[in-house]
């Protein structure tokens, strides 16, 4: 069979297995996949475009969109509502609201969350899963740090009216002097008592801050990335890893190394949970847990050992922004309670050329991370060797399951959305 | 043809004088040192791919939303008390750079001798498609001065 009627049959496929919608209309993936590649069975379709800085996304139940937006510095819309009236994968209604620039969103029972770089609110939302007043945002938690430096307050939401709020340290390794050559750590380092982990508030009360919440899990420099397994009952979170270990200690570090080093980390949180920032940082290389040069480390002596193994490990510096455990049903049985995480891609291993701007599929056995993570989805950044972040046409951000099962990636660079579909 | 002929000639004249320019370098009593701006770009060249690179990158282009460009900036084309001051106290502010906001700090750079801030900043403003005077490093020394 040639190239050509391979791809009519597939069509054809696509054609006939979707399109529950509006009579008449289906759902298909782009001729050209939306530019991404994909395993086999996959198509990819641009459900929407020119978002702005499109950070976290949600679906709603009736398969509407809210996409939260950042880097307007409060001026325009920083939610978008997104509605496909046809059911063709295309969004074809679009309102703005909100005005706060900030990366989380999530819809959850009657209620919209979102999150600026300091609080999070709440919208009511009706029957549809519609916001009822867009004017109307409760303030939820308020007053977080915000100091220029892993201020988003990415976050997510437990089955039992819990909210988990990332508070990400506004320092790369809690040296007395912040990203300068030599400098030491602070013993102990200070910003741990208001930053640098998870804070526990409630889903469901009115201005709370630090008093009112539990920092839930420490140790964490910055997550972006976080999702609540349903299916374990547990919080997981994917860290940034630290930044710089050649520039700040080359003695220790060549480029080589410091582009590598140290592990992106999956963590399965417990309340207690602590990960071991600054003090400790894990090479996926030799397996452990490395005491950082900031601390006395020299590369090789360990560290930590009160301190949580992560639950994976993925290459240094290509920035896990997003985390989803997929429970839907439209994708074959291998995906089933696995996690898809999105990396933004590096920027700090330069002068190597950067890695990720991927989509990751990590498989699990019994609540555990098994067998090797493998590339989902990747082409975001578009053809070529990227150098620089600056050259990346998009890069993923966040993720979302569709009540179909499909899969929604954000990307924030040209704030384009894609909805992944499999074909039986 | 005749295109052709006139881009061959182009070439042939400004490889002379990227000859010259070298010749007149290297030639010996002609100071390459301090005062050629040529050299300046040289050494700061170094300098930036020591330091500022990391965070600015190898094109100048930065990252986005997180460490600015230094292609074409206000600051890096802009008046040299300022740009000068951005390297000896850093930066950790929330200010527009044309059109955008960056979270992230820009540690300060004060430990760099006045030669080797006015040989990096000479560098970044003849690069990246920059084109501006050299800063020499007498204007780091004064600005230097003055924030003590
Ligand atoms: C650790 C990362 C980092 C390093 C190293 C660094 N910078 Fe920066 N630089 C930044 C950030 C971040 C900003 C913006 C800070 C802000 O918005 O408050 C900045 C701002 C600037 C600006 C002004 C804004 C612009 O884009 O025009 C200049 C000029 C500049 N840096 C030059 C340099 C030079 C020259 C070096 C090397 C000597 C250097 N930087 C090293 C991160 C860095």
């Amino acid at each position: 069979m040639n190239k050509f009627t391979l791809a009519t049959v597939a069509l054809a496929t696509f054609l006939t297995s979707f399109g529950p919608g509006v009579p008449g209309t289906t759902l298909k993936p782009d001729a050209d996949n939306a530019g991404l590649k994909l395993p086999s069975g996959f198509g990819a379709l641009v459900a929407a475009e020119g978002l702005g800085h499109a950070r976290h996304l949600t679906v709603t139940p009736e398969g509407d969109l809210y996409v939260k937006v950042e880097g307007t510095r409060n001026k325009g819309n920083t939610i978008w509502y997104l509605q496909d009236s046809n059911g063709d994968g295309k969004i074809d209604k679009k309102t703005g609201f909100f005005k706060y620039d900030g990366t989380g969103i999530e819809v959850k029972g009657n209620y919209l969350y979102a999150s600026s770089n300091t609080d999070v609110y709440r919208f009511k939302l009706n029957d549809k899963h519609q916001v009822i007043d867009t004017n109307k945002a409760e303030k939820i938690v308020t007053g977080l740090i915000n100091r220029h430096q892993h201020e988003a307050k990415a976050f997510t939401l437990d089955n039992d009216g819990n909210l988990y709020v990332n508070i990400g340290a506004y320092s790369n390794s809690c040296q007395i002097k912040d990203r300068t050559k030599g400098s030491l750590g602070m013993q102990p380092c200070p910003i741990l008592d208001s930053a640098g982990g998870i804070w526990q508030f409630k889903a469901d009360k009115a201005n709370q801050t630090y008093g009112d919440g539990e920092r839930y899990a420490t140790g964490l420099r910055n997550v972006v990335g976080l999702d609540w397994n349903t299916q374990l009952n547990q919080l997981f979170v994917m860290q940034h890893g630290r930044d710089q270990l050649h520039d700040l200690f080359p003695d220790m570090y060549d480029e080589k190394q410091s582009a590598e080093l140290p592990a992106e980390c999956m963590y399965a949180l417990h309340k207690g949970s602590d990960c071991g920032w600054p003090y400790i940082y894990y090479d996926q290389f030799q397996h452990k847990k490395i005491l950082a040069p900031e601390y006395g480390g020299d590369g090789k002596k360990t560290g930590g050992d009160h301190i949580q193994d992560p639950a994976a490990a993925y290459p240094g510096h290509m920035a896990p922004n997003a985390i989803l455990f997929y429970t839907g049903t439209m994708f074959p049985e291998k995906y089933r309670n696995g996690a898809f995480i999105a990396f933004h891609g590096s920027w700090n291993r330069a002068p190597e050329p950067q890695k990720g701007y991927f989509v990751v599929f990590q498989p699990f056995r019994d609540g555990k991370p098994a067998g090797d993570w493998e590339i989902f989805a990747e082409g975001f950044a578009g053809p070529g060797e990227i150098k620089s972040p600056g050259q990346a046409q998009h890069r993923p951000c966040g993720l979302a399951q569709g009540p179909d099962g499909s899969l929604y990636v954000s990307d924030d660079v040209k704030g384009t959305v894609y909805r992944i579909i499999y074909n039986k | 043809m005749r295109r052709i002929m006139a881009a061959l000639l182009l070439m042939g004249v400004s490889g002379m004088v990227m000859g010259q320019q070298k010749s007149a370098a290297n030639k010996p009593g002609a100071t390459p040192g301090a005062g050629s701006v040529t050299a300046s770009i040289a050494r700061g060249k170094v300098i930036y791919q020591n330091i500022c690179l990391a965070c600015h990158q190898a094109d100048g282009s930065g990252v986005p939303r997180m460490n600015p460009p230094l292609i074409k900036t206000s600051f890096v084309l802009g008046d040299k008390t300022k740009l000068i001051t951005i390297v000896l106290k850093g930066l950790n502010d929330d200010v527009e750079i044309e059109g955008e906001y960056y979270s992230n700090p820009m540690p300060p750079q004060s430990q760099l001798r006045d030669q080797e801030i006015a040989d990096v900043l000479t560098f970044v403003r003849n690069s990246f498609g920059n084109k501006a005077s050299a800063v020499k490093p007498g204007e780091v020394k004064a600005v230097r001065a003055k924030l003590k």
